[in-house]
């Protein structure tokens, strides 16, 4: 049987290959703010190319039907744009990968149900039987690895959104004998797909989907709420290489670069989370990070401490010349952000240098502590990242930790036997005094840690409400 | 298209996107995952294809709700990203205070 090659006209190959150089050119865009918004319109422009290219190379009948179904997908997806708060993007992003996920299953059995739609397979009449359709070989297997991909991504971020979403719990649940039992349905699914190369039956493909979507739930369930940066990057690639599979399938040059591009950033981002962690990869999807609570906190409970009110805080602050403030996703929870930046003005009113300094993972997504500080009207250029900020801690006067915890912990560069040794941390302690801000002295950090830095000399504690705490230094500021 | 053109056409684009992806800020990274998400879902090409396609009705209903779902992504993820860039300013100079 002849690979027969899907004839696609030469302008729709040029179209195809403009949307994915916008594309590409939205990405670079994001190297810096200022470009980032133009770059972001070339995105749109190149999925509109896409888009009315493939209209206009297929005349249907079935436009209305069509423009339809994008009317209300898209009024929908606008509505959600706008209604949503920045402090839920974590789950907003899982919910839009377990889209893509399903679209490329759905997009998947559609081009197995109508194969010559898609130009992929060829008909076939043996003698002294009806014909059938045939699919080639390779597209089948390009298609099983593209439902398969889907559909992990499907299952895996309705799980991450659950647990990002507080639906479900971010403690990890443990299986028993889960590695074997995750390799053994991988195993089957790989099987499978090569099995399919020789019977295309409905019973194979609903099998390679059915075990996919079982697997994206089974790879995702042990990993903790901590490790959930992670999780969130590699199901954003993931996303990404479905794309690119079912590209493949369909001979498609757009979906094939962009799937190439997305899936390179996501397994980017999921590099730089785990080594803000200091975690690996693997041990990242082996899960149960976060599982046990450290049984310790009791003891640390009765060292001594110093505790300072929001005037001690005003005060200090005002006579510095620089402070540095470091938030934490805890700021964001206690809706904080915009009480601090009032702070943060009142300062700089004073002659105060203020700066932000930002732990790759001090959000709940890469990034995710950028977009909460914009949003409270926080100048990009006063925020700075752990390397560039680290050596400054040592010539300022007060930093300001603000709902972080264990990204401040100077066990992780001293103690070996704590579980976030080795893991990059703000150098806050360098200060002259440390603001500790916090609700009270018993809870423990996110990775259930308790934290030398409290009953530091130079560290002051500042026990309440994130929010409650920084209005009341704003008050007594003004 | 042949294979090896495809496979030259993906191996590349996954160098550019190695290289374009290390070059973004990282106080960009959240609106790079979602600006990511919406360019992902140039699947709806896929999903287009399927539903204009007469004769199996199932693959182009299965096509039309992957149109729609699709949709929901590319729409709101160009919306969302558009929002979240739009937050970041830069500092005000003296004298020009206008807070929004």
């Amino acid at each position: 049987m002849a690979e027969a090659v899907v004839a696609q006209p030469a302008w729709v190959l040029l179209a195809y290959l403009i949307a994915g150089v916008c594309f590409i050119l939205a990405l670079r865009g994001l190297s810096n703010p200022e470009s980032s918004r133009r770059g972001n319109r070339t995105g749109m422009i190149g999925m509109a190319i896409a888009v009315a290219t493939t209209l206009a190379l297929h005349h249907s009948a079935a436009l209305a039907e069509i423009a339809g179904a994008i009317v209300i997908g898209g009024a929908i997806g606008l509505v959600i744009a706008r209604k949503i708060q920045m402090t839920a993007m974590p789950q907003l992003v899982a919910a839009f990968h377990s889209l893509v996920g399903l679209a490329a299953v759905l997009v998947g059995a559609a081009a197995y149900l109508n194969p010559e739609a898609f130009g992929i397979a060829v008909r076939v009449t043996p003698i002294a039987s009806p014909s059938f359709v045939s699919i080639f070989p390779q597209s089948r297997i390009e298609m099983g690895l593209g439902v398969a991909i889907g559909a992990i991504t499907f299952s895996g971020s309705v799980i991450a959104f659950l647990k990002l979403n507080g639906n479900m719990s971010g403690k990890p649940i443990l299986l028993p004998l889960r590695h074997v039992i995750n390799l053994g349905t991988l195993a089957a699914i790989l099987a499978l797909i090569s099995y399919f190369t020789q019977d295309q039956a409905p019973l194979v493909f609903g099998l390679i989907v059915g075990l996919s979507f079982i697997i994206g739930f089974l790879l995702i369930i042990p990993i903790g709420g901590a490790d959930m940066p992670v999780v969130i990057s590699m199901l954003n690639s993931y996303s990404g290489w479905a794309a690119a599979a079912m590209g493949f399938t369909l001979h498609n040059t757009a979906m094939v670069i962009t799937g190439a591009l997305v899936g390179s950033s996501g397994a980017i981002l999921s590099y730089i989370m785990c080594r803000a962690m200091n975690r690996s990869f693997i041990s990242v999807i082996a899960g149960g990070f976060g599982a046990v609570a450290s049984g310790g906190e009791a003891a640390a409970i009765d060292r001594p401490y110093k505790r300072g009110s929001a005037e001690d805080a005003a005060f200090l602050m005002a006579q510095a010349e620089q402070v540095i403030i470091v938030p934490g996703y805890g700021m964001a929870v206690a809706q904080a952000q915009h009480a601090v930046r009032e702070m943060a003005d009142l300062l700089k009113a004073k002659g105060v240098t203020v700066k932000y300094a930002i732990h790759p993972v001090a959000g709940r997504m890469p990034g995710h502590m950028n977009v909460l500080l914009a949003e409270a009207n926080v100048p990009y250029d006063e925020v700075f990242e752990l390397e560039d900020i680290n050596s400054e801690f040592a010539q300022t006067d007060v930093a300001y930790v603000i709902g972080a915890n264990d990204v401040t912990n100077p066990a992780a560069k001293n103690d070996k036997s704590s579980p976030i040794y080795g893991m990059p941390v703000l150098d806050v302690e360098k200060a002259r005094t440390v603001l500790f801000v916090k609700r009270s002295m018993g809870g423990v950090g996110y990775a259930g840690i308790d934290n030398d830095l409290f009953y530091r000399d130079n560290t002051m504690m500042l026990l309440g409400d994130a929010k409650k705490m920084t209005e009341e230094i704003v008050k007594a500021l003004g | 298209m042949d294979f090896i053109s495809i496979l030259s056409i993906f191996v590349l684009a996954c160098f550019v996107g190695y290289y374009v992806v290390w070059s973004v800020t990282p106080a960009l990274h959240t609106p790079l995952m979602s600006v990511t998400n919406a360019i992902s879902s140039v699947i709806v090409v896929g999903a287009l294809i399927a539903a204009a396609a007469a004769g199996v009705p199932g693959s182009k209903w299965l096509g039309l709700v992957a149109v729609a779902l699709a949709s929901v992504n590319i729409f709101g993820g160009f919306a969302v990203t558009q929002r979240m860039l739009s937050m970041y300013k830069k500092r005000e100079r003296p004298g020009d205070k206008t807070h929004g």
